[in-house]
């Protein structure tokens, strides 16, 4: 692997991302996967790193998973995004970041197409204002969520507790990158580092102390493909996707994986079970599998927050290898302490991979 | 005599310089390399006969005694007088002449803009133009000591709109089994796969060299693009790709992956052309009066055009491009065209 070569093709993928006042719109599906994960980006981005970060409870869905599985048509999708710029418009923000990848793809097809069509965009403003009496100002910016952490990671880094190297050996931790296909497949130049050799989570991994896997299969889909998974005849492909990814990986023996997808993060965490029970491996050391964190739950351990407070505890895959690594502290018997250290009750364990 | 400039010191201007030599002319070359010769001085061996291109380069060369020639060397600014140009060049001759020829050629497609293919990033991925500098002796790790995969992919960046270039270079398909047949002749051990669109093998011999790298040499043909290349942990190439015909997706490992970088129009040609008002065409080459019959002459008087400033060409084509222009520039000197 040359360095420099991918060096010089990340710098033909900068984009401008403005280093605050932001209008913030979640996912429709991240909170029940990875419940802490975007109340994390909030927490580091307002508590932390000072910054202005505005949400809105009147936000919806953006309407792309509909788009996606071919329920609804682009002009429906456009009309939905149309209400959420007017819901920026209106609380006085101009640069927009979306937390959910889907979303991040829907904005800038919609954006791109309403560049291409300006016909389009008249024709859409006219359905808002008939719908719902509302106009809106395009954003001047936008981003994805984990933009905003890769552009504020070297702040991070400054403040970290714990680096991603493993304490016991002093090297860098393994980390595996996965970016979301609609990140930057469909405009490779939206996205920080392009297509090919996306940087956005591979810069977090460097700032943070860790060194990135690059791996045969690392631009493959995680399974999930919307109707790969949604169709319920399709699931038995859903999962042969995700097993292609973790056959092409286990040789590099990764640490962990990082993700900024809603979907993501939990077909590679969840089929690892799946896979373990059907096939009896696993692909993490000692019969654990790798675990899976969001960018949010890794920027969140790197600054030493509860990993229970980061919601790891509703991960498949066991975290504690990890968190071993890092020297993060934590109490294994809290694991299953709710708010207020209700107890969530226990979990049955699978088979064929350790749990706790 | 007559001087004629000659912009470009590659085969074609150097077989029309020697022409216009035999003709009584005084060519002037100016050559913005550091040699003449061009791309073919990089080249090893020449399809169909097996040429060496050297030899080639050697003859054309030992034909220019009496001819100026300029290296290091670009047209600075060239103005239209009543009768013909005047020139300064970027070493700060000037001439006037009645003609110019511009020859002027191509550059190859810089094949790390097809990202997905690795080119720059893989430790094992080379364009052929660096396998040919390897054949002549040029020292490239990137080339294992004994590979046994390697894969060619045709058409990097040739016949790609998205990469803005809907031309077909016209040479890969046969460079790439010439290649694939000396590859397979230096490591006889080897699998070698080429991944192709079409195979467009027009040419005088090049049928016979087609079918001789299935039949003597095993070479694997695969009609499919390749879609994204990776790197293993042993720091082999993987690539992924569809074989159409057999209907099905292909994953190979591979010691060494050659791509085949298409031709482009040189950089130079707009800005040749703007100094004479030349016209160039839609793919950015310079735009001859037809595509039949007159591929030698431009728009403008006493401007004339040889090789592959107006398109892809292969070394025969060139060859016979260059002498038809040196006869051309006869022509229109002498008042006879």
């Amino acid at each position: 692997m040359i360095y420099e070569g991918k060096q010089k093709i990340w710098s033909d993928y900068q984009k401008e991302i403005p280093d605050d006042h932001w209008y913030f719109v979640r996912s429709c599906i991240r909170q029940n996967f990875f419940p802490a994960s975007e109340r994390m980006f909030t927490e580091i981005t307002r508590n932390v790193l000072g910054k202005d970060v505005h949400e809105t409870p009147y936000h919806t869905t953006c309407g792309g998973i509909a788009y996606h599985c071919d329920t609804i048509p682009h002009e429906t999708v456009m009309t939905i995004v149309a209400r959420q710029f007017s819901l920026m418009t209106e609380a006085g923000y101009e640069n927009y970041a979306a937390s959910c990848i889907t979303s991040f793809g829907n904005y800038t097809e919609v954006l791109e197409t309403w560049h291409e069509y300006p016909e389009l965009e008249a024709r859409i403003r006219e359905n808002l204002w008939k719908a719902c009496r509302r106009e809106f100002n395009k954003p001047k910016y936008l981003a994805h969520s984990s933009d905003l952490i890769y552009k504020w990671r070297n702040e991070i880094a400054a403040r970290a507790r714990h680096l991603l190297i493993d304490r016991h050996t002093g090297e860098p931790l393994r980390i595996v990158e996965h970016i979301g296909c609609h990140y930057s497949k469909m405009f490779p130049s939206k996205g920080v580092g392009g297509a090919e050799y996306p940087y956005v989570l591979c810069g977090m991994i460097e700032s943070w102390g860790g060194q990135v896997v690059d791996y045969p299969e690392r631009r493959h889909c995680c399974g999930y493909g919307f109707r790969q998974y949604h169709v319920q005849a399709n699931r038995g492909y859903s999962v042969s996707n995700t097993h292609k990814k973790f056959e092409s990986m286990e040789p590099y023996r990764p640490d962990a994986i990082i993700t900024n997808c809603p979907g993501c993060p939990y077909f590679l965490d969840r089929w690892q079970y799946v896979i373990a029970e059907q096939t009896g491996k696993t692909y993490g050391r000692n019969g654990f599998g790798i675990p899976v964190l969001t960018y949010e739950e890794l920027a969140g351990l790197v600054l030493g927050y509860n990993p229970w407070d980061l919601g790891l505890q509703l991960h498949q895959v066991a975290v504690e290898p990890l968190l071993d690594k890092m020297g993060v502290e934590f109490d294994p018997d809290a694991k299953y302490a709710g708010l207020n250290k209700e107890d969530l009750l226990r979990p049955g364990l699978p088979v064929n991979m350790k749990c706790f | 005599m007559d001087k004629v400039l000659i912009i470009g010191g590659g085969i074609a201007g150097m077989e029309a310089a020697g022409q216009l030599l035999k003709l009584g002319y005084e060519p002037v070359i100016a050559e913005k390399e550091d040699h003449l010769g061009g791309h073919v001085a990089g080249w090893h061996k020449l399809f169909p006969d097996m040429m060496d291109a050297s030899a080639l380069i050697e003859q054309l060369a030992s034909k220019l005694d009496g001819a100026t020639v300029y290296l290091r060397t670009r047209v600075a600014y060239m103005n239209r007088l009543k009768d013909g140009y005047s020139v300064m060049l970027s070493n700060g001759t000037g001439l006037v002449c009645r003609a110019v020829l511009i020859a002027s050629g191509f550059r190859l497609f810089d094949a790390a803009k097809k990202e997905e293919y690795g080119y720059g990033v893989y430790d094992h991925v080379i364009t052929n133009s660096d396998l040919e500098a390897w054949f002549n002796g040029v020292e490239d790790f990137r080339v294992p000591e004994n590979p046994r995969h390697i894969a060619f992919v045709h058409c990097v960046g040739s016949r790609d709109l998205k990469a803005g270039n809907p031309q077909c270079s016209k040479v890969c398909c046969m460079t790439a089994i010439k290649q694939a047949i000396e590859m397979k002749e230096k490591f006889p051990d080897a699998e070698i796969w080429c991944f192709y669109m079409d195979l467009r093998l027009f040419g005088k011999k090049y049928e016979d060299f087609y079918i001789n790298a299935q039949r003597d040499h095993g070479i694997h043909f695969v009609r499919g693009r390749v879609s994204e290349v990776g790197e293993d942990i042993d720091g082999r190439v993987v690539l992924k790709a569809e074989d159409t015909l057999a209907g099905t997706q292909v994953k190979l490992k591979a010691d060494l992956l050659v791509l085949m970088a298409g031709m482009l129009c040189n950089e130079d040609t707009a800005t040749i052309a703007s100094m004479v008002r030349a016209a160039v065409d839609s793919d950015g080459f310079m735009r001859s009066r037809d595509n039949i019959y007159r591929i030698n002459e431009s728009n403008r008087p006493g401007i004339f055009f040889a090789g592959a400033c107006t398109g892809t060409k292969t070394v025969p084509e060139t060859v016979a491009e260059a002498r038809a222009a040196a006869l051309d520039i006869h022509n229109y000197l002498s008042g006879n065209d």
